[in-house]
C-alpha cells in the first residue's frame, strides 16, 4: 500500500499560540485514520493544513504523486448559513464536481452521471428533488458526503461527521463510512471527539495532545498510556 | 390602462428610466441571492453610502462624469469591506457601519458646503428624470457585462455561496469568486444609484432575494424568481411613481415591501402543504 500523505515534524500556530509541535505521521492508501484530541488541541488547524488551507510554520506535508487535489473529497462541518439554504439535493451534490471543471462554466453529462451515481450509492435517491433546508441533520450529512465523493474518490476528509446526530443516525453514518473504506477502498481521515467509536472503526489513531501526541495503529493506541487513560486496563 | 401606459412611455425620460432600471433590477436581484445567503447584505448597504460620498465629492469638484469616478472608489471599498467581513478578528458589522456613515457624512458635508443642495435630494432618494442618454448607455453596457459574468460564473457562485470551506479545500479559488461577487455588486450599486438613490439602492439587492427564498426551494428557481420579482416590482414602482409623482426609489421599495408580505403568506401556505 502506497503512502499518500507524509507529514514530517509539523508545527502550527493559531493566533500566535503554538498548537502543534514536532508532529510526524503518514497516511497510506486504504487507511482509516482518526484524529482525536481535546478542544484546542489543534484538530481543526491540522485539518486546514492537510487540506492546504494553511501552511505549517515548520516541517513538511508531502503529497504523493498519485494524489491530486481533485482526488480529495471533504465533508466540512456545517455552517449556520447552510441550515436554511434554498438548494435542491441534486444541486448540492453536483457542486462537488466543480473542482474538475476548471474555467469551463457548465457541468457536463458525465458530471451529472457522477452525481447520480453517488446519490444512488448513499441511498438518497428519494431526496434528490427535495430542498436541502427541509432535510434532517442525518440526511443533510449524507447529501454532503455524496458531494464529497463527487469531488474526490481516493481520500475523504471528514470533519466531525456525526456532531449533532442522534445515536441511531450516528451509527448509520459510521457504518456508511466504514463501508466506503472497506468496499470502495477510499482512504478515510476523520476528525472526531468520540474516541471510543474512533477506536472501534479506525485502523490508525492520531491523538493530538499538548504534551505528547500519539500516532500509531488502533491496537498500539489502546495499549499506550494515552489509550489506557480512556479505555482502562485491557 | 393601456392608453395611460402608452402616454406614460411617450416621454423619453420614462423610456430611459425603464431600460436602465430594468437592467439594474435584474443585476441587483441576481447578485442579491448570493449576498443575502452569504450574510453579506450589509456590504451592499455600506457600498451605496460610499457611492454617495464619492458621487457628491466628484460633483463638487466639478468632474465631467461623476458616475464614472465613483466606480473605482466603490470597487475599492467593496474589496475592503469584503476583507473586513472575512476577517473574523475585527467586528465586521461595526466596521461596515462606521465606513458607511463616515462616507455619508463626508458626502453630505461636501455637497452642502459647495452649494449642491438641490442635487442632494436626488442623490439620496433617487429621481425618475435623473438618467440622461449617456447614463443609460453606460448603465446598459455595465449591466450586460454583469449579467454575462453572472451566467458564466453561476456554478462557481453557487459553490462559494453554499460552502466556501468546501470549495476552497477541493481546489476552487473561493477568494477570487468572492472578489468577482464584490466587484459586480459595486458596479450594480453605482449604476443604480442615480435612479434609486443611495439610501434605497440596497433594497434592490435584498428584497427580491428574500422574497424568492420565502417561496422557492431550489437555487435555480430562487435566482429566476428573484429576477422576475425584481423586474416586475420595478415596473409597478416606476409607473406608480410617475402617476402619483412619488419618489421613484421609495415607490419601488414600497412595492417590494408589499410583495414580501404576500410572499410570507404564500411561504407559510406552501410549508403547511409539504
Amino acid at each position: 500500500m502506497g503512502v499518500l500523505i507524509e507529514c514530517k515534524e509539523l508545527a502550527f500556530s493559531y493566533e500566535d499560540v503554538d498548537v502543534i509541535k514536532d508532529l510526524s505521521f503518514t497516511i497510506s492508501e486504504g487507511d482509516y485514520l482518526c484524529i482525536v484530541g481535546e478542544n484546542g488541541s489543534g484538530k481543526s488547524t491540522l485539518t486546514k493544513g492537510l487540506l492546504g488551507l494553511k501552511s505549517p510554520d515548520k516541517g513538511k506535508i508531502i503529497f504523493s504523486d498519485n494524489l491530486k487535489k481533485k482526488d480529495i473529497g471533504y465533508l466540512p462541518q456545517q455552517t449556520p448559513a447552510q441550515k436554511d439554504f434554498p438548494a435542491s439535493v441534486f444541486e448540492v451534490v453536483l457542486s462537488g464536481r466543480l473542482n474538475s471543471r476548471g474555467l469551463r462554466p457548465f457541468y457536463s453529462k458525465a458530471d451529472k452521471m457522477t452525481a447520480h451515481e453517488n446519490i444512488h450509492k448513499l441511498g438518497i435517491e428519494e431526496l434528490m428533488k427535495r430542498s436541502y433546508r427541509d432535510l434532517s441533520g442525518g440526511q443533510q450529512q449524507r447529501v454532503l458526503l455524496a458531494r464529497a465523493l463527487c469531488a474526490g474518490k481516493k481520500l475523504l476528509f471528514l470533519d466531525e461527521p456525526v456532531t449533532g446526530l442522534d445515536p441511531i443516525v450516528t451509527e448509520e453514518m459510521y457504518r456508511l463510512i466504514e463501508d466506503l473504506n472497506k468496499t470502495d477502498k477510499i482512504t478515510i481521515v476523520m476528525v472526531s471527539h468520540d474516541i471510543k467509536s474512533a477506536a472501534r472503526y479506525a485502523t490508525h489513531i492520531l491523538h493530538l495532545n499538548s504534551e505528547k501526541s500519539f500516532f500509531g495503529t488502533t491496537q498500539q493506541y489502546i495499549n499506550s498510556p494515552l489509550g489506557q487513560y480512556f479505555f482502562g486496563e485491557v | 390602462m393601456i392608453n395611460e401606459l402608452i402616454e406614460m412611455f411617450s416621454n423619453d425620460f420614462m423610456i430611459r428610466a425603464l431600460i436602465g432600471g430594468t437592467l439594474v433590477s435584474l443585476c441587483a436581484s441576481l447578485l442579491g441571492v448570493s449576498l443575502v445567503l452569504k450574510r453579506y447584505s450589509m456590504i451592499g448597504d455600506g457600498l451605496s453610502h460610499v457611492g454617495f460620498g464619492a458621487l457628491a465629492v466628484a460633483s463638487a469638484i466639478g468632474a465631467a462624469a461623476p458616475l464614472q469616478i465613483a466606480i473605482p472608489v466603490v470597487v475599492i471599498a467593496a474589496f475592503f469591506l469584503l476583507r473586513i467581513s472575512e476577517n473574523g478578528k475585527i467586528k465586521g458589522d461595526a466596521a461596515i457601519a462606521l465606513i458607511s456613515t463616515s462616507a455619508l457624512a463626508v458626502g453630505i458635508t461636501v455637497a452642502s458646503v459647495s452649494g449642491l443642495n438641490t442635487d442632494i435630494n436626488s442623490y439620496l432618494f433617487g429621481s425618475i428624470i435623473a438618467m440622461d442618454t449617456g447614463d443609460v448607455v453606460f448603465c446598459s453596457i455595465l449591466s450586460v457585462f454583469i449579467l454575462i459574468m453572472f451566467v458564466f460564473f453561476y456554478n462557481k457562485i453557487f459553490a462559494v455561496t453554499f460552502d466556501e470551506n468546501f470549495a476552497r479545500a477541493t481546489g476552487t479559488k473561493a477568494g477570487v469568486y468572492n472578489m468577482i461577487i464584490a466587484l459586480l455588486t459595486a458596479l450594480t450599486i453605482v449604476v443604480g444609484m442615480k435612479m434609486m438613490g443611495s439610501m434605497l439602492i440596497s433594497s434592490l439587492i435584498i428584497f427580491p432575494a428574500v422574497i424568492s427564498m420565502r417561496v422557492c426551494s431550489r437555487f435555480k428557481t430562487v435566482i429566476i424568481t428573484s429576477a422576475s420579482v425584481s423586474v416586475l416590482c420595478f415596473f409597478i414602482g416606476l409607473t406608480s411613481s410617475y402617476t402619483y409623482s412619488a419618489p421613484t426609489g421609495a415607490s419601488i421599495v414600497i412595492v417590494n415591501m408589499i410583495a414580501l408580505l404576500i410572499a410570507i403568506v404564500i411561504g407559510k401556505f406552501v410549508k403547511k402543504r409539504r
